[in-house]
């Protein structure tokens, strides 16, 4: 909490400015009753209407002020929030952007895509609440007892009794309300899963007849979600009546203590109307007081959550000093070995030199260490035993900016946005629409890129639902030749495209980009084939290197994959 | 994750609330009520409720005002009287407060058991809609209708269709009370109500609209900071983080900019409330001040409509905040309940949906289906005038491989949805062992078949009941066999849980191959005659697709199969291979006559040694 907390550092002034304004306006509204009931009992008994029209515009006067007042802190507190929040939001993307790796695996991206989100606004509605009611409630609650107690302690102290029974009220049934509407939340992700489910599986469903089935496995779900709104509902409806029911005993208490009061001289009718007046403020503010606290929890866990990506460390530490070597390779794998979670070993003692513009050929079952491999040449991790050089340089040495601007990469799954054509190549980096041609040509996007009614201004949907995989493929390769990179690495990324195109693309890019150095990662024989170096993994070791002619004679695996493979694909 | 973002975004798109016409709404209005009046006595009831809480509640003040006036008393208090007002005052508050929770409980209660009943009916309904419904509708709308759509009606029915009883009744009553404590006092709501009015239309004028721009620009936030995060690999290997960055902070200011400016006039809101309220008590201590002062030293006679007493005046001011509260509700209670009508309009448009045509009367009976399939003339497009198949015709015969290959959206699937009847053709037959598939009763049809997708369809279940989802009454040696057969029963096995592994929504632990295996474990489990593989080894890598090929042939083993496949392995021994380009059938033979012919199939089965 108060790792983000301080970002409000810098607003103090207009926090206290409007902390200060804030307070007026509560004493602007505390002084109501008290006119009020001098109104009665002094302005009445001098039988002038004068005095008593001027004393109610003085009211009238107060709740305007008082209005005025709480408008003007009330944006004021809206502002700094929200520049605030602002801020926090800003810092924290950044930061998700500059996690490395492992702490993203750590995290998970759907739980940094909440942080940023939801978390950030917890955040953010409770710094302006807390600069709203967090300073009117308590300012009116403690005035408010300190007005009663001088006008009448002993009326006053029977109020104050009934103070903590509306805070306990109030504040423990809301909090055990919130677990009980996170079990909705979560009986209602049931539900919806169930639909979405059934929604996507419509054809199997009804291939097999299972409608009595599906039928039944929504009528669980449903049922229990019912069954937990109803219970979170029954325990928070308690709030409202019990808060007014202590409220009106607080006025009953107050009028039959006066009867005795005023009898003995020692209090009059008007206090008590004025007494009325005040209860509500007072039982208001105590309300406002409790809500604050059930809001902190729910805030001190988002403002948690915040904190721990805001201070995760970046362990990919670049370390210049460390010796480089001569030696006529560009990309060497010395001994490396990795393992994500220190158990089981992804790749072991990989070993590999591969001169510029090299074709390299990696192929292996899933969960091999393809990707893997290209993950550490990419330094997505460190490796955790032997060395990566590229230009016989450490890749630990190099900085950031050095070491991306060596690649162009298309990995699996990779990741088009909702935006145009050639803004989805460019990947905000600068490039004139002839290049970008250029590398759709290479990427043989250019034809379905020119079918589009907009061209290259066609706007994709998120993920790229409005395209096949095929041209996917093809736009993520356009993205990789761009800048006719140092390094090009195809992650499983032609896999998609039929035979016909993914031959031409071969044929482009040994054309185009022969100075580069290219890492192809297939299921397809086919598609590294003519690889100059070719790589088979199996469980995270090469099983033999060579070229295609070599592996079909000393590689059993390798053959066994190349004739299974007898005939192609159709996809596309 | 997903989910959510599909149905919060449908939640924006939901907020630019399409104003119903009259028209729909009373027909919306009357069908709601009729899932109400099912429930017709705990309806009864909460009105009950309703009335008593209320009017117990406007009682309070009554007997205070009595009890103020009794220790005002010129001769002393009255203690008798102040003992009896504050006596019935507890008991009104006391019953009143009990009444209230009651209340709402049961109005949970009533509202929860339409809600349960609305999803039920959703539900039931949409599988019974045609496939093309699915086509035609994203599942994030589907979604939204039935968690966000009957949460808004939830929400009204549970709670503001109470306060709406309450309010009329409120008002009402407060009115009443107050024509009986002074008449003359009445005047000061010719300001005060003018006032509320005006307030009431700053608010549905100039602030909702800002909060709806608020929430959309939230919205956009979210999707966009959502989206770059899950491409956040990609953005590092390009080191492209600062100008991502930069974008964000672009949608954050902007995002800040609309949540600033609702801010900004929505801090009148409260503030503005509170003014109302103060504003009525200073007109009354006004005005009722200088009543009561003609009223105890005489000038006014207790007769006269100008009459008050002290407790009068502390009457009014409890009466008016109570007429004043839902006066300024009353503009949000109606668009809560706008919003509740067009929600229900959605989802009974999707209850009155037209499901898939009723099987004709008295069908020709299917039982031990051989398996030959006869496709004639065939004809289908989704409207007329733009067919998709075009003349399509062929037969398999029982036992025999028919194979489908052509480009993408050249109609492979679309024949694969006729022969099960996901579709009807528009004309020409689909017979199977001679009998016109028009006139067999659906379920026994469908159930002739059995299919692996490429979609791999599993649920949120265990591995064991997916398995088995395709025949329920399979015993566990027949599961198992099923996935040796698919090649994944070793895999099954070293999972902590085996069989009874859950298989979850973001399935880290299985990959898509092996998602894939399942689905074809159950179909091996079927024993249908039939069988259709649509790209079903798509997300196998190579060498699982050589183990399990000897599966698969025994999978095709006496049954009639339809296959679309991208390896040309599967296709090169089928009995019939059909070449769709554009919605009809160019080339049509055995591997070895299409070969020979030298068409479109041997230019692609020649240029993967290219």
């Amino acid at each position: 909490m108060r790792r983000v907390m301080s970002y409000l550092g810098v607003y103090k002034f207009s926090i206290a400015l409007g902390t200060l304004i804030k307070v007026l306006a509560s004493v602007a509204e505390l002084l109501l009753p008290i006119v009020l009931s001098h109104i009665l009992k002094n302005v009445v008994g001098s039988e002038s209407v004068t005095d008593i029209v001027l004393w109610g515009l003085l009211m009238v006067l107060l709740s305007f002020l008082a209005c005025i007042m709480n408008i003007t802190a009330n944006r004021m507190a809206a502002k700094v929030s929200m520049l605030f929040a602002r801020r926090v939001r800003e810092d924290l993307f950044k930061k998700s952007m500059e996690l490395n790796a492992k702490s993203i695996d750590k995290f998970t991206i759907p739980s940094l895509q909440s942080r940023v989100t939801t978390d950030t606004y917890n955040v953010h509605s409770f710094v302006n609440m807390m600069q709203r009611i967090g300073i009117r409630a308590p300012i009116l609650l403690l005035g408010g007892v300190v007005v009663t107690l001088i006008m009448d302690p002993f009326l006053s102290l029977t109020m104050i009794v009934l103070l903590p029974p509306i805070f306990v009220t109030v504040y423990f049934i809301s909090r055990r309300g919130v677990p009980l509407y996170v079990k909705v939340q979560g009986s209602v992700d049931k539900m919806v899963g169930v639909v979405r489910e059934d929604a996507q599986g419509i054809r199997v469903i009804k291939a097999l007849s299972k409608n009595e089935y599906e039928n039944n496995r929504f009528d669980a779900v449903n049922a229990g979600l019912s069954q937990d709104e109803k219970h979170a509902g029954t325990v928070t409806s308690v709030v409202n009546p019990a808060m007014n029911l202590f409220m009106n005993c607080g006025i009953i208490a107050v009028v039959a203590l006066a009867a005795f009061r005023v009898n003995g001289g020692k209090s009059d009718p008007e206090t008590v109307i004025a007494f009325m007046q005040y209860f509500t403020l007072i039982s208001n503010a105590m309300m406002g007081v409790s809500r604050i606290f059930v809001m902190y929890t729910k805030c001190s866990a988002s403002a948690r959550r915040i904190a721990e990506v805001l201070d995760a460390q970046n362990d990919l530490v670049v370390d210049q000093t460390l010796p480089s070597t001569e030696e006529p390779y560009e990309i060497v794998f010395d001994n490396v070995s990795f393992s994500y979670n220190g158990v089981k070993e992804q790749l072991k003692n990989i070993n590999l030199k591969l001169k510029k513009g090299q074709k390299l050929g990696i192929i292996g079952a899933t969960g091999s260490g393809k990707s893997t491999f290209i993950k550490l040449l990419m330094r997505f991790y460190d490796a955790d035993e032997g060395t990566i050089r590229i230009s016989g340089r450490d890749i630990r040495s190099y900085t950031r900016e050095e070491l991306t601007s060596l690649f162009g990469v298309c990995l699996q799954n990779d990741f088009l946005y909702s935006d145009t054509v050639s803004e989805n190549i460019s990947f905000t980096r600068e490039a004139n629409i002839d290049e970008i041609m250029k590398a759709t040509q290479i990427a043989q996007a250019d034809d379905f890129i020119c079918n589009f009614a907009e061209g290259y201004e066609h706007v994709l949907t998120q993920k790229a639902t409005n395209i096949s995989g095929g041209q996917k493929q093809r736009l993520l390769i356009s993205r990789a030749v761009l800048k006719k990179p140092e390094i090009l690495i195809l992650d499983d990324s032609s896999s998609a495209l039929d035979y016909k195109t993914d031959a031409k693309l071969r044929e482009a890019l040994g054309r185009e980009i022969s100075d580069s150095t290219v890492i192809t990662v297939a299921q397809r024989v086919s598609s590294i084939k003519h690889c100059d170096v070719i790589m088979v993994l199996e469980e995270g070791e090469i099983v033999s290197m060579g070229d295609h002619e070599y592996l079909m004679t000393n590689c059993p695996e390798y053959k066994e994959i190349s004739d299974s493979q007898m005939g192609g694909a159709f996809i596309e | 994750m997903n989910s959510k973002l599909d149905v919060n975004v449908k939640k924006y798109s939901n907020h630019s609330q399409e104003k119903l016409d009259r028209k729909t709404t009373k027909k919306v209005l009357l069908r709601l009520t009729k899932y109400v009046f099912k429930h017709w006595k705990l309806f009864i009831l909460a009105i009950i409720f309703t009335l008593a809480s209320n009017q117990l509640a406007l009682m309070g003040p009554e007997y205070s005002g009595n009890a103020i006036d009794a220790i005002n008393n010129k001769g002393g208090v009255d203690f008798d009287s102040v003992y009896y007002n504050v006596v019935m005052m507890l008991i009104c508050y006391i019953i009143s407060g009990v009444l209230a929770y009651i209340l709402a409980v049961t109005m949970i209660k009533l509202s929860q058991k339409i809600v349960y009943t609305m999803r039920k009916e959703v539900f039931e309904k949409l599988n019974t809609l045609p496939v093309t419904y699915f086509d035609k509708n994203t599942t994030g709308d589907i979604i939204s209708r039935i968690s966000y759509d009957v949460d808004t009606i939830n929400s009204t029915l549970s709670h503001d269709l109470v306060q709406v009883m309450t309010s009329v009744y409120t008002v009402v009553g407060a009115l009443i009370f107050m024509i009986r404590i002074s008449i003359p006092m009445l005047i000061i709501f010719c300001i005060t109500v003018p006032v509320s009015i005006i307030f009431t239309k700053y608010r549905s004028k100039k602030v909702r609209p800002l909060f709806r721009k608020r929430t959309r620009a939230l919205g956009e936030l979210n999707g966009f900071a959502e989206e770059m995060l899950s491409g956040v690999s990609t953005i590092r290997a390009y080191g492209t983080e600062d100008v991502i960055s930069k974008r964000f902070n672009e949608h954050n200011n902007s995002a800040m900019d609309d949540y600033y400016k609702a801010d900004y006039y929505g801090a009148a809101l409260g503030p503005g409330v509170n003014f109302i309220n103060n504003l009525s008590v200073s007109m009354i201590m006004i005005l009722g001040g200088i009543l009561y002062m003609f009223s105890s030293n005489g000038t006014v006679a207790q007769a006269s409509i100008f009459f008050i007493t002290l407790g009068g005046v502390s009457k009014f001011v409890l009466y008016s905040r109570k007429f004043a509260g839902p006066i300024n509700e009353f503009a949000n209670i109606l668009h809560e309940l706008q919003s509740c009508f067009s929600a229900a309009e959605r989802i009974f448009r999707l209850i009155d949906e037209e499901p898939e045509p009723k099987d004709v009367e008295n069908p020709l009976p299917l039982d031990n289906v051989v398996g030959k399939v006869e496709v004639k003339n065939l004809n289908f497009g989704y409207t007329a005038d733009k067919l998709i198949l075009k003349n399509i015709s062929f037969t398999a015969d029982p036992g025999k491989t028919v194979a489908i290959v052509g480009p993408t959206g050249a109609g492979k699937t679309t024949i694969i949805n006729l022969l099960m009847r996901f579709y009807d053709a528009n004309s020409g037959s689909i017979e199977l062992d001679g009998k016109n598939i028009l006139h067999l009763p659906r379920k026994k049809l469908r159930k002739a078949y059995t299919m692996v997708l490429q979609d791999t369809w599993l649920f949120s279940g265990t591995i064991l009941e997916n398995i088995r989802y395709g025949k329920e009454n399979a015993t566990f040696e027949e599961v198992c066999a099923a996935a040796k057969a698919a090649k994944i029963h070793n895999f099954i096995e070293s999972l902590p849980s085996g069989y009874n592994t859950m298989i979850t929504d973001d399935g880290v632990n299985i990959s898509k191959g092996q998602k894939q295996l399942i689905t074809i474990a159950r179909a091996m489990l079927s024993d249908a005659p039939m069988l259709i593989l649509d790209e079903a080894t798509s997300n196998v890598d190579s060498r699982t697709e050589i183990k399990i090929q000897e599966a698969m042939a025994k999978l095709m083993q006496g049954r009639t199969s339809f296959v679309i496949a991208h390896r040309l392995s599967t296709i090169e021994k089928a009995d019939l291979i059909l070449v769709i380009e554009g919605g009809t059938i160019t080339e049509s033979g055995t591997h070895a006559q299409l070969m020979q012919k030298g068409g479109f199939y041997s230019a692609l089965y020649n240029s993967q040694y290219k």
